[in-house]
């Protein structure tokens, strides 16, 4: 979609070529619901290659993320719903680092296992580049993004073609640059980045694993997809999804994620 | 699924309330987040021992946590490794003001959660230094695996660098004395059994009466291979040889053996290992001086054991035999 200038109402907490506080949240509870919707898919391509708990522990993660949306929001009208009302003349809009490391702490302290630390460090590293600003470009976006995603190979150690999530996260954070560059607003270009993270799904099928438990089996690993770059494409997924949704003049409410038949 | 439990999910919070109870007075166990400490931490003056692991594996770790040993043990849920909250406030409760040793296993969640705990409490200036346990000759050591996993050499390096540490040694010099210990030592596993984890409520993988798996993990993870069930002398010849030949342990070396249960093994089944290994290790040149058999390392109920050995100079026998007053080992106190 294009960004029909004007389109974003003044009152909206999410104009179209901006994504602030009320974006984000709304990103994080589409994760969330893509989670817990897929939990038993996640946890089914796990136990092919690995241990049996990533849609498990990842749902139990983005539960609490949610729940402490949701505290904080009880707490001030700004972060009340995600796309609706947004901040009276009394409240400052809220900055984005904090939110963002709030997601990424939740992560580290629920998840367990390798999934906590590599989520977890993601938002952590897309909050210290986001830092005290209350909205991002699509540029800027797509640097936090990055930020993330340099966060998660740091943490793994891993690299393009080891059968992980960053089959799915990197190219995806490419082309959120790239497009962001194109001059694309943040929901056509992470609509973009989405798309190419599948794709790098997909391509994880015939890997054989190199990191993480799923690399003890060696060749026994070809064949699967990967479950970690699947979660990873969900996140790009329901990123695209928040932002359409932000940017719409009424958002569809509780929108279901992509059906079985999508690339899963 | 048999089990003395109540509810699966309720499994680790009861079990550490056992422990806060059976052990008051020795141990302290702190809940939200889950960490088990020495009673008398911080202990001023003294490099402060951490580690943790996944739950289903005791006495390792909080079993471990005591003078001589470890100041604190994080438990995680059963086979999962704990958080880095959890690290954390370990780490900040137990430092002595002399620095903290975090001693982790080579598995991929444990290496990036306790990483993760480090850079945590670094940000808050507390000294913090880790060495990665990975004694397990049965996964291939390359750049493109995960690497070895940390076995039985855990048990030995938390004993021999909580003795460095009563004795007042600096952070580098136990830390060093960490990796000492992990570079001679050598460990390989077989599983008779699979094991149940109580919230999947079957077992791991399905393994044949007549079959064993060898080269097994502490989790159920597949090892080197699936082969016809043999005796107890061929299983010790198959897993000592592995082990000898790797590191390589060579005739006239002096070594402390390990023989480990995986928790469904009996210790009558254990000392045949043992007597087997003894056997095989003579007959090669090389002498055990100091040994220890027991289910220190365990794998819930699955049955099977592994053999570690470590090669002991003067230091390393010395620190072995000092002092240690934990409820899972206990000598001299």
């Amino acid at each position: 979609m294009s960004a029909a200038p004007g389109a974003a109402g003044p009152a909206s907490g999410a104009a179209r070529d901006l994504v602030d506080a009320a974006a984000v949240a709304a990103w994080l509870r589409a994760y969330a619901a893509a989670v817990a919707e897929r939990r038993d898919e996640l946890t089914e391509l796990d136990a092919a290659i690995g241990d049996a708990d990533h849609g498990v522990n990842m749902d139990r993660g983005m539960r609490a993320v949610v729940a402490r949306l949701a505290a904080a929001g009880g707490e001030g009208p700004a972060q009340e719903g995600p796309h609706g009302g947004g901040p009276d003349e009394a409240a400052t809009p809220p900055p984005l680092g904090p939110l963002l490391k709030t997601a990424g702490m939740t992560l580290v302290s629920t998840v367990g296992g390798a999934a906590g630390p590599l989520y977890g460090t993601f938002f952590l590293e897309m909050g210290k580049a986001a830092g005290e600003r209350t909205a991002l470009t699509a540029t800027e976006w797509a640097e936090a993004v990055a930020a993330g995603v340099a966060g998660v190979q740091m943490r793994g150690r891993a690299e393009t073609g080891d059968k992980t999530m960053v089959d799915a996260l990197l190219p995806a954070a490419v082309a959120l640059g790239a497009a962001a560059a194109r001059g694309s607003a943040p929901a056509a270009a992470t609509r973009e980045a989405a798309r190419v993270a599948a794709e790098g799904m997909r391509a994880t099928i015939p890997l054989v694993a190199r990191k993480g438990r799923a690399s003890y089996l060696g060749q026994r690993s070809a064949g699967h997809q990967d479950p970690g770059a699947t979660s990873s494409w969900l996140l790009l997924e329901a990123a695209a999804r928040a932002l359409e949704a932000c940017g719409a003049a009424h958002a569809p409410q509780d929108e279901p994620m992509p059906a079985a038949d999508d690339p899963v | 699924m048999k089990k003395l439990i109540n509810r699966p999910d309720d499994v680790v919070r009861e079990e550490l309330a056992g422990v806060a109870l059976a052990h008051a007075g020795r141990l302290v166990v702190h809940t939200d987040p889950h960490w088990i400490a020495r009673a008398d931490a911080p202990v001023a003056g003294k490099v402060a021992l951490v580690s943790g692991g996944g739950s289903g594996h005791e006495p390792m770790h909080g079993g471990f946590v005591g003078p001589g040993m470890l100041d604190a043990a994080c438990p995680g849920e059963v086979f999962t490794s704990p958080t880095p909250d959890q690290m954390l406030a370990a780490t900040r409760a137990v430092d002595g003001g002399a620095g903290v040793l975090h001693i982790v296993k080579n598995y991929t969640g444990d290496v990036m959660n306790f990483e993760m705990a480090a850079d945590l409490a670094r940000d808050e200036g507390l000294q913090v230094e880790q060495v990665v346990i990975a004694d397990d000759v049965a996964v291939e050591d390359s750049l493109y695996t995960a690497g070895r996993r940390g076995v039985g050499a855990t048990v030995l390096a938390e004993k021999i660098c909580g003795a460095a540490a009563e004795e007042g040694r600096p952070l580098a010099a136990v830390a060093g004395l960490c990796r000492t210990v992990d570079e001679r030592s050598r460990s390989m596993g077989v599983a008779l059994t699979s094991c149940t984890v109580p919230a999947a409520g079957r077992p791991t993988f399905e393994l044949g009466e007549d079959e064993m798996e060898v080269g097994i993990g502490i989790h159920g993870e597949p090892g080197r291979e699936r082969r016809p069930l043999a005796s107890a002398t061929e299983i010790v010849e198959t897993l000592a040889t592995a082990v000898v030949a790797d590191l390589p342990f060579r005739a006239g070396d002096e070594v402390l053996a390990f023989v480990n249960g995986m928790g469904a093994t009996p210790l009558m089944e254990l000392y045949v290992v043992y007597a087997a290994l003894h056997r095989f290790l003579e007959e090669s040149g090389i002498a055990i001086t100091r040994s220890l058999v027991g289910s220190y390392m365990t794998s819930l109920d699955m049955a099977g054991c592994s053999v570690t050995l470590l090669r002991l100079d003067d230091e390393l026998t010395r620190l072995w035999d000092a002092p240690v007053d934990t409820p899972g080992l206990r000598w001299g106190a």
